[in-house]
């Protein structure tokens, strides 16, 4: 399998998770939108350690699957304090911390 | 008699300050004991030292001043015979008019107040008079600016007076700042202010007519022309009138006025070696006499023909300075001192009896009601028009003929200071002629008391028999030409007063000719208010200087150079209103633009690697 398609399914990924990073208002779906973004970062370390045969693609996969496991955790804590004050989990009514 | 010679400044300054503390609790009759007494002693201090005199140079150093890398100053004094005249003036003159100022002032709200200024002004002057270096004198110099501009506005709730002694004392600072740098340049020269070792340094240094001679002398000049109001710096003293009369009579006729004199003397060595800059002080002295001369005929005010008067004879003095003639000028200021107080404090006690009643278009026969005032002024003007055998006839006599012998431009010289003693007696006897003789237009309602008719019979003998008085200044200036001018000179420098007081007579007493239908002619008129006026000058100044200042104080009221400081406070205000906006709260717009903001970046990267 070419290094290519699989850089070019990573770019996919990365760009339907901004996209919903950017479009979606409810909280869930924007830490969802991020996961997809992590891991296809992931996937893009993974074929480059493939490609040139080295074993660090891989480490920072790990690395990335630890990140974003903390990152669900405090998320996933952010948004049941968010629905708890503002009793509502879109992101367009949390804007207390406007300038 | 070294010992004494501390307490001789020491003693007024004493008085000035237990004055000022105590004003509060001390009584009229305690406040004038303590004001006249402390002169008075001061005085006897003098006497005492000039008897135990033996001509040699008296000195004393009481502490060090002032030490810094080479410049030393110290509270010195040093006493010789020119300082001695100055010294027995100031403490004599002054002792009468504050023995005058006694009664004059009676009543007065600020009584402790006053004495303490003027005991504060004798202490001062005696300071610029006995200083051995010039620092020294300087800070006698400012101090009696500082109470000439105390004095004149003594009587502050009038807003009037107020400015006159602003006037007064910045006027005198334009003289003031001149003379500061000629000092720092003397001191950038010899390294010394010392006045002896200044005289020895700059005689084994300089040839004569060095440039840097001139210039110094020429600053120092600059001091002595605003202090002594001269031209073009003379404009302060009419108006310095509005103080009390005794201060007039001490502070503008007697004493400080002439300290612009006594600093030339003072430095007449350096002076011989600038013939340029002696040049123009008796150009300066013969200019101002007659400007003044002229002016006082025109005027009014009682207390301003005497200021112009003033005016005049010291330009007399300036005049003979330049010529060389030292002593004659140092004795024409002592007559000068006794003549011009005793017109003053006649003065003052004509507009004491009559209310403040300045004009003396008001005033006329007051020959029999108030004699000893009339004898006094008449005493005084004989004096002031140098008619023979009074004090003023032998010292102005004296300068006139130097003046006459001054190479090159003496004998213009000689004319100008006749046609001014011409002009003096005219002005002078206008003045008793119409203030004591003819209609009495209005009654003095008292008669001057004891503590003022005193003063005003000793000056009158002083002012009399002044002129036989020999002054000790031989050893202090060069030996001066014995020469004697021809036959006809002599003859009218002497005859000329007699003119003037025989035109004043047929002018405004005997009315043999009416002068009215020339005054009232349109060029007398025209004439007539340009010498009212003091030729002006005031005006000049008005345009020339007070009016671009208070133009420029307007233009920089708004401060145009903080607008470019406030400009760029107004920009970060700008951007922080503009950015702070930006921070709206939105997570997805914050993502979006985070997006965007990638994007460039890596075209840009992109760009540079040249893809």
């Amino acid at each position: 399998m070419p290094l290519e398609h699989v850089l070019g399914l990573a770019s996919l990924l990365f760009a339907l998770g901004l996209t919903g990073l950017m479009v979606r208002r409810n909280i869930l779906f924007v830490l969802m939108s991020l996961e997809v973004m992590l891991n296809s970062a992931a996937l893009a370390f993974v074929a480059a350690g493939a490609h040139w045969g080295q074993p660090d693609g891989q480490v920072v996969f790990m690395l990335v699957l630890t990140v974003a496991a903390a990152e669900v955790s405090v998320g996933l804590g952010l948004v049941l304090q968010i629905q708890r004050r503002f009793h509502t989990l879109d992101i367009d009514d949390a804007t207390r911390l406007r300038g | 008699m070294t010992d004494l010679l501390w307490l001789i400044p020491a003693l007024p300054l004493a008085s000035a300050t237990l004055l000022i503390l105590g004003s509060q609790w001390l009584g009229p009759r305690w406040v004038a004991t303590l004001g006249v007494g402390s002169v008075g002693a001061a005085g006897l201090c003098v006497l005492f030292t000039t008897l135990q005199w033996q001509g040699a140079p008296l000195q004393q150093t009481l502490w060090t001043w002032i030490q810094v890398g080479e410049l030393s100053a110290g509270v010195s004094f040093y006493v010789d015979g020119l300082t001695l005249v100055m010294m027995s003036v100031i403490t004599g003159v002054g002792f009468l008019i504050h023995l005058y100022s006694a009664e004059f002032m009676a009543g007065d709200t600020s009584y402790a107040r006053y004495f303490a200024y003027l005991n504060l002004f004798v202490a001062a002057m005696l300071t610029l008079v006995m200083a051995d270096n010039l620092l020294l004198l300087f800070f006698g110099w400012e101090g009696v600016g500082a109470c000439s501009y105390l004095l004149v506005g003594f009587w502050h709730f009038d807003a009037a007076n107020g400015a006159a002694a602003r006037k007064a004392f910045v006027v005198t600072r334009v003289g003031d700042a001149a003379m500061a740098l000629g000092l720092f340049l003397l001191f950038r020269e010899f390294g010394t202010l010392d006045i002896q070792a200044l005289s020895a340094a700059a005689n084994a240094r300089w040839e004569v007519g060095n440039p840097t001679a001139v210039l110094a002398t020429a600053l120092l000049l600059g001091g002595a022309v605003g202090k002594s109001a001269q031209l073009p710096l003379h404009t302060w003293l009419p108006d310095a009138m509005a103080g009390p009369t005794p201060v007039s009579a001490l502070i503008h006729a007697a004493t400080m006025v002439t300290a612009g004199v006594y600093l030339v003397a003072r430095t007449h060595e350096l002076f011989l070696l600038a013939p340029p800059t002696l040049t123009a002080v008796a150009v300066i002295g013969l200019f101002t006499l007659l400007l003044a001369a002229f002016t006082a005929l025109c005027q009014h005010d009682i207390k301003r023909i005497l200021a112009w008067s003033t005016i005049s004879q010291i330009g007399y003095m300036f005049l003979g300075l330049g010529v060389g003639a030292w002593s004659a000028s140092i004795f024409h200021l002592m007559t000068h001192a006794f003549f011009k107080a005793l017109l003053f404090l006649a003065a003052g006690a004509v507009i004491h009896c009559l209310h403040h009643e300045h004009d003396i278009r008001n005033m006329g026969g007051l020959r029999s009601r108030l004699p000893v005032v009339f004898l006094s002024f008449l005493i005084g003007a004989a004096a002031l028009s140098a008619l023979p055998l009074t004090s003023g006839f032998f010292s102005k006599d004296l300068i006139v003929l130097a003046a006459f012998e001054a190479p090159g431009i003496g004998p213009w010289l000689w004319a100008g200071a006749v046609l001014g003693a011409f002009l003096t007696a005219l002005y002078s006897f206008r003045l008793v002629f119409v203030v004591f003789f003819g209609r009495a237009n209005t009654l003095p309602d008292r008669q001057p008391g004891p503590a003022m008719a005193t003063p005003l019979s000793v000056l009158c003998v002083f002012s009399l028999a002044g002129g036989w008085l020999g002054i000790p200044v031989a050893n202090v200036f060069p030996a001066e030409g014995e020469g004697h001018p021809a036959l006809w000179v002599e003859a009218v420098s002497i005859g000329i007063p007699l003119l003037g007081l025989a035109l004043a007579y047929a002018l405004f007493l005997g009315r043999r000719w009416d002068a009215s239908g020339l005054v009232e002619s349109p060029l007398g008129q025209a004439f007539y208010r340009f010498w009212h006026a003091g030729w002006r000058v005031d005006g000049l100044y008005d345009r020339l200087w007070v009016k671009p200042f208070l133009v420029l104080t307007v233009l920089l009221k708004s401060e145009p150079v903080d607008r470019l400081y406030g400009a760029v406070v107004a920009l970060c205000q700008l951007c922080y209103e503009g950015l702070s906006r930006s921070q709206s709260g939105r997570l997805r717009q914050y993502a979006t633009v985070m997006a965007a903001g990638v994007i460039v970046l890596l075209g840009v990267v992109w760009r540079a690697a040249g893809g």
